[in-house]
């Protein structure tokens, strides 16, 4: 609810910004203006063709890497529990966190291998 | 509850105040202090003419700090210009998706104690406040408290809310039909998701010794003495500190500044921002601005104890001493006590809020003006091989140095 309001509130001043830009700003629209910026030169081509496949690789790599965070937190918030319950110390919680990332390391490793990360 | 208590403790009146008081005005500030700390590194004089020519008296010139109001002025005058052939819907959306969520974002920044206004020219008394006993209950109502947003899973809001912006960039670089300005869209994208694993990865060291998401709670468990605070978290291992290093490193990459402008890259793509012009321009501009003083706010509530001014309690100025659990209540035995009005307290933690904030500011105006921009394959190198690599080795330090302190 809060966070509703502030969402409001902060679309609502981005909106203001954005009425003072429309209505005190004068315009002028000539032919020239209306296209696209290019430092003067004719655009060759569109701007929608082709663009590299690596920027597709890294959203694939931020999709697995970044779930695999989400799974972090409710450990790191729970760890004291895990490993310290009616005054025994157990090591559940770490073993556990260890076999998670190790096997999220053999991932990363074979990415990397691959090359999917890095940019050659 | 008074209404005038009951307005001020609603969140739209705190967002407000921490928006539009404090934040806006820092982070306008800021354009200045960039423009004239660059100055200063380079022996140019950078901006110092804007003045205020008062009829007879003569005018006021404050070293040029009046040139972000005739910034604001000219950009609002400017014309408002959508080119041709861009997706317009897309395009007018793109600069409210990048301003908006970093306001939305600082919600969750605890920014001061809580406040009772009936105390506030008495020094406040903790005892009675900890005990919660009904005959004293009248000097604690109407408590405001200095955080917009309070909720356990804290630190994921900002995670989740700072993402959107991140939209933004991307949105307007395919939205222009500008091939530079896609190029400049891509590349923010790519770099966000690049160090958004490592920027939560990082903290989660941090989560690990607060055992908390909850930044007010983390900034109460950080307490007033700065060998407490969690930079210097040091169990066995300088966790706090490495774990700063990397969160600031991946944070600054996520403001897109030098020395990861790549998205700018001013002298090859200008950027995903290439088509925009005037106030258009402006609010992704100002989102960069806000958007380190958010990165500021964070660092200071985890890594730097918040709105704590050391060694200042809730009650006054404590040095030496120490706490002693005395039929169930803290107590503090031995040391140096000076008294102080809760007013002047409140005064004090708020200002050394803002102390924190403005210093960390600077600390990422020196590094972009100090170090050169990276490459395409550095930059992806330094996120995907060392910082992701090394957050997931804190993690697992962090985790064994914890459970070697319990045993």
């Amino acid at each position: 609810m809060p966070a509703g309001l502030a969402i409001v509130l902060a679309a609502g001043f981005a909106g203001l910004l954005f009425a003072l830009a429309v209505f005190v700003g004068p315009s002028a629209v000539t032919p020239e203006k209306l296209k696209p910026f290019e430092c003067g030169s004719e655009p060759i081509g569109s701007p929608r063709g082709r663009y590299s496949v690596k920027f597709y690789q890294v959203a694939i790599l931020f999709l697995v890497f970044d779930i695999e965070a989400a799974f972090m937190y409710p450990w790191a918030l729970l760890y004291r529990q895990l490993s310290f319950s009616g005054g025994h110390v157990s090591i559940f919680g770490f073993v556990e966190m260890l076999l998670f990332v190790v096997t999220l390391v053999v991932a990363l490793a074979y990415v990397w291998r691959k090359k999917a990360i890095g940019w050659d | 509850m008074h209404i005038v208590y009951a307005i001020l403790d609603n969140p739209a009146t705190k967002w407000a105040v921490l928006a539009m008081v404090m934040v806006m005005p820092l982070a306008s500030l800021l354009t200045w202090a960039e423009r004239r700390q660059s100055a200063m590194m380079q022996d140019r004089l950078g901006p110092n003419r804007a003045r205020i020519p008062w009829p007879v008296v003569g005018r006021t010139r404050l070293w040029g700090i009046l040139h972000f109001i005739a910034d604001a002025i000219k950009m609002i005058a400017k014309e408002d210009f959508v080119p041709g052939s861009v997706h317009r819907g897309l395009f007018v959306l793109a600069p409210i998706l990048a301003l908006a969520p970093v306001l939305v974002a600082f919600a969750i920044i605890p920014f001061g104690p809580t406040i009772y206004p009936h105390s506030f020219t008495s020094v406040l008394d903790t005892y009675h406040l900890a005990a919660g006993s009904p005959e004293t209950a009248a000097a604690f109502t109407d408590s405001i408290r200095l955080q917009v947003f309070q909720v356990e899973f804290g630190l994921i809001f900002y995670f989740a809310i700072l993402t959107l912006a991140n939209y933004g960039g991307t949105i307007a670089g395919w939205a222009s039909y500008n091939k530079w300005a896609l190029l400049g869209g891509l590349r923010s994208s790519s770099q966000m998701m690049s160090y958004e694993v490592s920027m939560g990865l990082s903290l989660i060291a941090m989560f690990l010794i607060w055992g908390t998401l909850e930044p007010g709670a983390m900034v109460q468990l950080q307490g007033s003495e700065p060998w407490k605070w969690g930079i210097v978290a040091w169990p066995f291992v300088p966790i706090g500190l490495i774990s700063f290093v990397l969160f600031f490193t991946a944070a600054i990459a996520e403001t897109k500044r030098a020395p990861f402008d790549l998205p700018e890259g001013e002298p090859e793509i200008i950027g995903y921002f290439v088509e925009y012009s005037g106030l258009r321009w402006g609010m992704f501009f100002l989102a960069e601005f806000i958007e380190i003083v958010f990165i500021a706010a964070v660092i200071t509530t985890v890594f730097f104890g918040g709105y704590q001014l050391p060694f200042l309690d809730a009650d006054g100025f404590r040095f030496g001493g120490e706490w002693v659990l005395v039929n169930g209540q803290q107590v503090h035995l031995g040391g140096a006590f000076a008294p102080l009005p809760h007013g002047i307290v409140t005064a004090l933690q708020i200002g050394a809020f803002g102390a924190k904030v403005i210093l960390l500011c600077w600390f990422q105006l020196m590094i972009r003006w100090t170090l050169p921009r990276m490459r395409v394959d550095q930059l992806m190198n330094l996120g995907w091989k060392i910082l992701l690599p090394s957050s997931l080795g804190l993690i697992m330090i962090a985790a064994l140095a914890k459970l070697i302190s319990f045993l």
